[in-house]
C-alpha cells in the first residue's frame, strides 16, 4: 500500500478533500464532551486487535468485549423488565400482573421514598410521600401482598432498594417461605449498592462504614443460602441521572464494584464463591455510540480486574452482566411524545451494547408516574427492537467498527484515569467521604446545563423546535387515600402481633449490630415476628447513628 | 449595605434528586446572588427556620417526589404563621400543570418545571425580589 507520511494515499486524498469541504458549526462532541473525529479507520482499532491477546475477541471469551455469552440474543433475548411500583402493595401487585399478562418476563419493584429511607408509612416524615414514587412496604405482610398470586420460584424479581436492602431481602425471603418457596429457589436481584447512594441517589439510613458492613453481611449470607440470587446490583444508573458523564458513570460504578469485591475478599470469602452473583445496572443515554462503547469497555475492564487483580479462576466470575434502563433525564416535559423516539434509540444502544435485561421508560415520565398506556408503549418498544428490527440476528453487530472500537478504548482509558485518582484519595470509601465523585458529577451536570442554556447543545422541543403550548397528556394521579390506607395497614400490623417477640428480636439485632456477627439471620427473625422496616432501621441507628451529607454545590 | 439577593435553595421531603437544586444554586451564585443550600431531606420546619435565620429574600423549593401538594402548603402556612409575607417562594420539579395553579393560589410566585433554563430562573428572581423591595 502506498503511504504518504505513514498514511495511505487514499486516506491522504480523503483528508485533503474533507479539508476543502464545509463543516457545520457545531461542537462535534459526545454528550459527555468527548471530541469525535470526522472519520475513523482501521488505524483506530486497538493495539493487538486480531492478535493472541485480542482486546476485541469473541463473545463468551475473555475479555468479553463482544458479549458475556457465546450465543447472546441468538440463544435467548434480553429480559424485558419494566420497573413498577406505586401506592400500596395491592396496587403494585395489580400492575405486576398486568405486565406479566402483556409479555413481560421479569418483575422489578420500585419502593416509595419512606421505604428507601427506612421510615414506616406512619412516621411523620413520611407524610405526603407514601406510595408516591414506588410501593410502600412496611412489614412482611406488605411483601406477601405485593407478590400474591405470583409464583416466586418461577418469576425473577428485582428490588430497587439500597440502605435497607438487607431488611427488604429478609421480608422477601419470609414472604416466599409463606408461599412455600424455599430460599434457595429464589431468583432475582436486590440493588444494595450503598456507595452510589452516597454518590448520587442520596437515600441513606446509616453512616458509610456500618452501611458497608451490612452489604458485606448480605453478600456473605446470600453466597451460602441463595445460589440463584444477585445480592447486589452495582449501579451507574443514578450516577448518570445525577449528571455524570458516561466515563464517570463507568468509572465510579466499576470502582464501587471493585470495592465491594475487596471487602468481601477481606472478610475471607473466596472470590469465586460470590463474584458470579454480582450484577450491574447502567444507564442508556441518548448518545448512541458513546453508550455502546461504555458497556463494551465495562465488560473488558471487569474481566481483567477480576481475573488479574483478584485472581478469580472461575470464568463466570469475570463476566460483567448488566441490566440497563433508558435515561429518565433525557425525557422532556415538552412535546412528550418525542420521548418515545428517544427511548427507542436508547434501548437500541442497550441492546447493541449487549445488555442482559432492559427497562424502557414511558414517554410521560417527565410529567408524573407513567400511565398504563405509556408503560405498554414502552414495553412494545422493546418488543419491536427484539422481533422486527433484526438486530438480534447476529452477535455484537458493531464489533470491529473502527469508531466503536476506538471509543471503547477511550472509555476504558478514562475509567482507569479515574481509578488512579480515587486510589490516590485512599480508595472509593474514602473518596466518597471526601465528596470527590459527588463534586465531579455536580460539575459535569452544571456544564451540560450551561451548554443547553447557551443553545450549543440542542434538546429538541426544549431549546430548539419549540411549540408555544405543549399539548397536555393525561397523567397518572396517585389517589391520596392510598396513603391513609397504608398508614392504617401498618398500624393494624403493629397492633396485631406479639409485641414481646418483636422487642426480643430488636434487642438481639442491636446486640449483633454492636458485635461483628452476621445480621441476616437476625433480620429474618425480626421479619418473621412482623417487626416493621422503620423499627428495624431505628434499632440499628441506635447502635450505628445516621448519616448527614455536607451540602456542597 | 450588601444589596445582594439572598436565596435559600431547599430540598424538602425524602427524595434525593438534588441535581436540579445544585445546578440552580450554582447558577444563582454565578449570577451574583448569595445562596444558602440546605442540603437534602429537610422538613418544612427546618426550611422555614433557615429562611428566617438567613433573612432570605427568596426561597426555591426543589421537589421531585410527588409530595409537593403536601409539603408546599405546609411551608406556606409556617411562613404565614411567622408573619413572613415578603419572601418570594418558587417551586421547581416535576409538577403537573393543574397543581401549578393550586400552588400559585397558595402564594407561590412561580413554578419551574423540567426544561426551564437557569437564565429564566435568575431573571425571574431578580424581577420578583426587586418588585417586593419597592412595593
Amino acid at each position: 500500500m502506498a503511504l504518504v507520511d505513514n498514511i495511505p494515499v487514499s486516506e491522504a486524498q480523503w483528508r485533503e478533500a474533507y479539508g476543502l469541504s464545509p463543516e457545520r458549526e457545531v461542537p462535534f462532541t459526545t454528550l459527555s464532551g468527548e471530541e469525535i473525529k470526522p472519520l475513523y479507520t482501521v488505524r483506530d482499532l486497538p493495539a493487538g486487535a486480531g492478535g493472541p491477546e485480542d482486546p476485541i475477541g469473541l463473545p463468551g471469551q475473555f475479555p468479553f468485549t463482544r458479549g458475556v455469552y457465546p450465543s447472546m440474543y441468538r440463544g435467548r433475548l434480553w429480559t424485558m423488565r419494566q420497573f413498577a411500583g406505586f401506592g400500596t402493595a395491592e396496587e403494585t401487585n395489580a400492575r405486576f400482573r398486568y405486565l406479566l399478562d402483556h409479555g413481560q418476563t421479569g418483575l422489578s419493584t420500585a419502593f416509595d421514598m419512606p421505604s428507601l429511607m427506612g421510615h414506616d408509612s406512619d412516621h411523620p416524615r413520611s407524610l405526603g410521600e407514601v406510595g408516591r414514587e414506588g410501593v410502600a412496604v412496611d412489614t412482611v405482610l406488605d411483601m406477601e401482598t405485593l407478590f400474591r398470586g405470583i409464583p416466586l420460584d418461577q418469576v425473577t424479581v428485582s428490588m430497587t432498594i439500597n440502605a435497607p436492602a438487607a431488611i427488604m431481602l429478609a421480608f422477601y425471603v419470609v414472604a416466599a417461605e409463606r408461599q412455600g418457596v424455599p430460599t434457595e429457589r429464589l431468583g432475582g436481584t436486590i440493588q444494595t449498592d450503598i456507595l452510589k447512594e452516597y454518590i448520587a441517589q442520596k437515600e441513606w439510613c446509616f453512616p458509610v462504614d456500618p452501611a458497608m458492613r451490612l452489604v458485606g453481611d448480605m453478600i456473605e449470607w446470600c453466597s451460602v443460602h441463595m445460589p440463584r440470587w444477585h445480592p447486589i446490583s452495582i449501579s451507574g444508573y443514578h450516577i448518570r441521572e445525577a449528571g455524570s458523564t458516561a466515563a464517570q458513570e463507568l468509572a465510579f460504578t466499576l470502582k464501587d464494584g471493585l470495592t465491594y469485591v475487596e471487602q468481601a475478599v477481606a472478610r475471607g470469602l473466596d472470590v469465586d464463591a460470590f463474584a458470579p452473583r454480582l450484577s450491574f445496572f447502567f444507564n442508556a443515554q441518548i448518545d448512541f455510540f458513546e453508550e455502546i462503547a461504555k458497556y463494551r469497555a465495562a465488560r473488558r475492564i471487569w474481566a481483567r480486574e477480576m481475573r488479574d487483580t483478584f485472581g478469580a479462576k472461575e470464568p463466570r466470575s469475570w463476566l460483567m452482566r448488566f441490566h440497563c434502563q433508558t435515561a429518565g433525564v433525557s425525557l422532556t416535559a415538552q412535546q412528550p411524545l418525542n420521548n418515545i423516539v428517544r427511548t427507542a434509540i436508547e434501548a437500541l444502544a442497550g441492546v447493541l451494547g449487549g445488555t442482559q435485561s432492559l427497562h424502557t421508560n414511558s414517554f410521560d415520565e417527565a410529567l408524573a408516574l407513567p400511565t398504563e398506556e405509556a408503560v405498554r408503549i414502552a414495553l412494545r418498544t422493546q418488543q419491536i427492537i427484539a422481533h422486527e428490527t433484526g438486530v438480534a440476528n447476529t452477535i455484537d453487530p458493531l464489533g470491529g467498527a473502527y469508531f466503536v472500537e476506538a471509543l471503547t478504548d477511550r472509555m476504558e482509558e478514562l475509567a482507569y484515569d479515574y481509578f488512579r485518582r480515587i486510589d490516590e484519595l485512599g480508595g472509593m470509601v474514602e473518596a466518597v467521604k471526601q465528596g470527590f465523585p459527588q463534586r465531579e458529577i455536580a460539575d459535569a451536570a452544571f456544564e451540560l446545563q450551561q451548554e443547553i442554556d447557551a443553545g450549543t447543545r440542542i434538546v429538541v422541543g426544549v431549546n430548539s423546535h419549540t411549540e408555544g403550548d405543549d399539548a397536555q397528556t393525561s397523567i397518572l394521579r396517585i389517589d391520596p387515600s392510598l396513603e391513609r390506607k397504608q398508614v392504617e395497614r401498618v398500624r393494624a400490623a403493629k397492633a396485631d402481633r406479639d409485641a414481646d417477640a418483636v422487642e426480643r428480636a430488636l434487642v438481639a439485632l442491636k446486640g449483633a449490630a454492636a458485635s461483628g456477627q452476621n445480621l441476616m439471620p437476625l433480620l429474618l427473625d425480626a421479619a418473621r415476628v412482623h417487626a416493621s422496616e422503620g423499627e428495624i432501621v431505628h434499632a440499628l441507628q441506635q447502635v450505628w447513628g445516621d448519616y448527614r451529607e455536607r451540602p456542597v454545590f | 449595605m450588601d444589596t445582594r439577593i439572598r436565596v435559600v435553595v431547599a430540598k424538602p421531603g425524602l427524595d434525593g434528586h438534588d441535581r436540579g437544586a445544585k445546578i440552580i444554586a450554582r447558577a444563582l451564585r454565578d449570577a451574583g446572588m448569595e445562596v444558602i443550600y440546605t442540603g437534602l431531606h429537610q422538613t418544612p420546619e427546618q426550611i422555614v427556620e433557615t429562611v428566617i435565620q438567613e433573612d432570605a429574600d427568596a426561597v426555591g423549593l426543589s421537589i421531585l417526589s410527588g409530595a409537593h401538594m403536601t409539603l408546599v402548603p405546609r411551608i406556606m402556612r409556617l411562613l404565614a404563621e411567622q408573619g413572613i409575607d415578603d419572601v418570594v417562594v418558587t417551586v421547581g420539579g416535576t409538577i403537573p400543570s393543574e397543581d401549578v395553579d393550586e400552588l400559585k393560589a397558595l402564594g407561590v410566585a412561580e413554578v419551574f418545571t423540567p426544561g426551564a433554563s437557569t437564565e429564566t430562573i435568575v431573571a425571574f428572581l431578580r424581577g420578583a425580589v426587586g418588585q417586593r423591595a419597592t412595593a
